[in-house]
C-alpha cells in the first residue's frame, strides 16, 4: 500500500513539465497567499478580480505583436497591470464615482478589449482558453525564473513596508496624522498586487486568479489571530492547494487551474465546518 | 512615569520639525471653514486652547464635530481660515492624535491590543525599522496608564466598547501626542467605563496633554471639563460651562432638538439627540 502511495506521488515527477509546474504552483501559492491577506483585509476582492481580467488586452497585444511568442507576454501583462492599477487607484481616490463603479467600468472595458483583440488573431478559442484558465504545465524555465524573481521582490517589499501597509490598511487617519505618505503607500500596495497577479497569471489564468488571492487568506483567517500568522498560514495553504490540485489534475484529467481553485475552496469549506465542530 | 522619560525629543523626528513655540497656544483655530463640495460643514470657527485644557465639544448630530477634529488633526484641508498647533500648521506635527469613532474601524482586523498601540510608534520608529525592546516596554507602560495590561494580547474584537476606547488612548500615548481629539469616546461606554476614562483624563491633565472630547452628554460636559465648546456648523459658545449653558446659546445651537425646562433647581436641559455615533464624515 505504502509503495503505491509513493508511486502515485513519484510518477508525475518523472515528467520535467510536471516538476516545473509544481515549482510554479508552490511559488505562486505562497506569493498570492501573503499578498492576498492585504486584499482580503482591505476589502479589495473586486479590485483583485478586475486586475487579473484587465491584463487580457496586454496579453493579446503582446501575442499579436510577437506572432505568438511566449517570452515577451510577461512584460506586456506587467505593463498593462501597472497602468490599470494606477488608473483604478486614481479614479478611486478622486472620489468622483463609487469605487466599485469605477473598477467595474475599467474591468469590463479592458476585458472586452482583450477578447476583441484575441478574436482578430485567428485561432481565437484555443488562445483565449489558454489565457483565461492558465497553462501551468507549459511553464518554461525562464517563466519560472521570472516568477521566482518577482515573488522575491514582492516579499522583500512586504518585509520592508509591513508596518506602514498594516497601519494604512487598519486606520488611514492615523497614518495621515503621523504624516506618512499615504498616497505613495496606497499606490505601491496596488503595484504589489498587480505584480503578484502577473506573476501568477500562467498558473491559474485571469478568470480564476481571484480565488488564489482571497481563498487561502480567508481560510487562514479562520485559524489564526494575528496578521503575521495569517500570512504564513495563507502561504502554506496556497502552496499546498497548488500541489494537491496539480496532482489531482494529473490523475483525474481536470484542468489544472480549476483543480487548484477547487482544492482551495474545499479547504475553506472544510475549515469552516471543522472550526464550527471544534467550537460546538 | 517611564512613558515621559523615554520621550524622543520632538525635534529629532526626521522630516518634521514640529517645534512648539512656547509663546504660541497649543491650538489656535482662526476663522476656520471646512466644506464638502459646496456645503460648509464648519463655518468661520475661532477659538484657542492652552496646554492642558480639557474641552467638551457639544452640538447636535451633524454639527461638524468630527469634521472640526479632522481639520485640527490636519487630515481635512480648510476651505478658509487656519489651524495652528504651537504656532505652525497641523501637517507639520506628529503630536496630534485623532481617536476614531467605533464605526471607522474594522474590528475583525487580525491585530491584538498591543499591535494597535504599537502602531502609534510607526513614525518615531522610522522606515525599515522594527520595534525593539524599548518600544515594547513603552507599549506596556501606555497600556498600564489605561489599565489594559492584562488584555495586551487580546484581539481587538474581544474588547468591550470602553476597552476599545482606552486602547486608542494608549495608542495616542505611544504616539507621544500632546493634543488628543477623542471623537465620541464615551458613546459606547457604560458607567464604570466612563469613570475609568475620566480617571485617565485626570492622568492626562497631570501630564499636560490637551484634550478635546466630542460628546452628547450635556450633563457630563458641564461637570467634567474645563471648558465647553458649543458647535452647530458655527461656534455658538466657548468658555466655562456657566458661560456656555445659557438658554439662548443652547437654543441657538440645538433648535428644536433640545428642550429647556425651568425647575426650582435651575434650568433643566432635555436632549433628545440620543442616537450617538454621529453620521458626519
Amino acid at each position: 500500500m505504502m509503495a503505491t502511495i509513493g508511486e502515485l506521488l513519484w510518477t508525475p515527477l518523472q515528467y520535467p513539465f510536471m516538476v516545473r509546474g509544481l515549482w510554479a504552483v508552490i511559488l505562486v501559492g505562497m506569493l498570492c497567499g501573503v499578498v492576498g491577506c492585504f486584499v482580503v483585509l482591505r476589502g479589495m476582492a473586486f479590485f483583485g478580480d478586475a486586475m487579473s481580467h484587465s491584463v487580457l488586452p496586454g496579453l493579446a497585444i503582446g501575442y499579436l505583436v510577437g506572432g505568438g511568442a511566449r517570452g515577451p507576454l510577461f512584460w506586456w501583462a506587467l505593463g498593462t497591470a501597472i497602468i490599470v492599477a494606477l488608473s483604478i487607484g486614481a479614479v478611486t481616490r478622486s472620489g468622483r464615482f463609487r469605487e466599485d463603479t469605477a473598477i467595474g467600468i475599467i474591468f469590463a472595458g479592458m476585458f472586452a478589449l482583450g477578447v476583441a483583440l484575441i478574436s482578430m488573431g485567428g485561432s481565437y478559442s484555443m488562445d483565449l482558453v489558454h489565457f483565461l484558465f492558465g497553462d501551468v504545465l507549459g511553464v518554461s524555465r525562464t517563466d519560472l525564473g521570472w516568477t521566482g524573481f518577482f515573488a522575491l521582490m514582492v516579499l522583500a517589499a512586504l518585509v520592508l513596508f509591513y508596518k506602514e501597509w498594516l497601519l494604512l490598511s487598519f486606520d488611514e487617519t492615523l497614518a495621515r496624522t503621523l504624516r506618512l505618505p499615504t498616497g505613495a503607500l496606497y499606490y505601491s500596495l496596488l503595484i504589489v498586487i498587480a505584480v503578484t497577479v502577473v506573476a501568477a497569471l500562467q498558473t491559474v489564468g485571469v478568470a480564476l486568479m481571484l480565488a488564489m488571492l482571497i481563498t487561502p487568506p480567508a481560510t487562514a483567517s479562520i485559524w489564526t489571530r494575528r496578521l503575521p500568522a495569517m500570512m504564513a498560514a495563507a502561504a502554506l495553504i496556497g502552496a499546498t492547494s497548488g500541489v494537491i490540485g496539480l496532482y489531482l489534475s494529473f490523475y483525474a484529467g481536470i484542468a489544472s487551474g480549476a483543480a487548484i481553485v477547487l482544492v482551495c475552496t474545499a479547504g475553506f469549506l472544510l475549515s469552516l465546518l471543522l472550526k464550527r465542530l471544534l467550537k460546538g | 512615569m517611564s512613558v515621559a522619560s523615554s520621550v524622543t525629543p520632538v525635534a529629532e523626528v526626521h522630516g518634521h520639525e514640529a517645534h512648539h513655540r512656547p509663546e504660541e497656544p497649543i491650538l489656535e483655530v482662526k476663522d476656520l471653514t471646512i466644506a464638502y463640495g459646496q456645503v460648509e460643514a464648519v463655518s468661520a470657527v475661532s477659538f484657542r486652547l492652552a496646554v492642558g485644557d480639557q474641552v467638551a465639544v457639544i452640538g447636535p448630530n451633524g454639527a461638524g464635530k468630527s469634521t472640526l477634529f479632522k481639520a485640527i488633526a490636519g487630515v481635512l484641508p480648510p476651505a478658509a481660515g487656519r489651524v495652528c498647533i504651537g504656532g505652525s500648521a497641523p501637517d507639520e506635527h506628529i503630536c496630534i492624535a485623532y481617536l476614531p469613532q467605533r464605526n471607522e474601524i474594522d474590528w475583525r482586523f487580525p491585530v491584538t491590543v498591543s499591535d494597535v498601540v504599537l502602531m502609534g510608534r510607526t513614525r518615531r520608529l522610522g522606515w525599515f525599522r522594527r520595534p525593539g525592546a524599548q518600544d515594547r516596554a513603552l507599549v506596556r507602560d501606555c497600556l498600564a496608564v489605561v489599565q489594559l495590561e492584562a488584555l495586551a494580547d487580546r484581539r481587538i474584537d474581544e474588547l468591550s466598547g470602553g476597552q476599545q476606547q482606552r486602547m486608542f488612548i494608549a495608542r495616542a500615548l505611544a504616539q507621544e501626542a500632546e493634543l488628543m481629539l477623542m471623537d465620541e469616546v464615551m458613546t459606547a461606554c457604560d458607567t464604570p467605563s466612563k469613570a475609568e476614562i475620566y480617571r485617565i483624563l485626570e492622568t492626562l491633565k497631570a501630564r499636560g496633554v490637551t484634550v478635546m472630547v466630542s460628546t452628547h452628554d450635556l450633563d457630563e460636559a458641564a461637570t467634567h471639563y474645563d471648558r465647553v465648546l458649543l458647535l452647530n456648523r458655527q461656534l455658538h459658545g466657548f468658555g466655562t460651562a456657566d458661560e456656555v449653558f445659557t438658554a439662548a446659546k443652547l437654543t441657538a445651537a440645538y433648535g428644536g432638538a433640545l428642550r429647556l425646562v425651568q425647575t426650582p433647581q435651575g434650568t433643566l436641559v432635555l436632549n433628545d439627540s440620543c442616537c450617538g455615533g454621529g453620521g458626519t464624515p
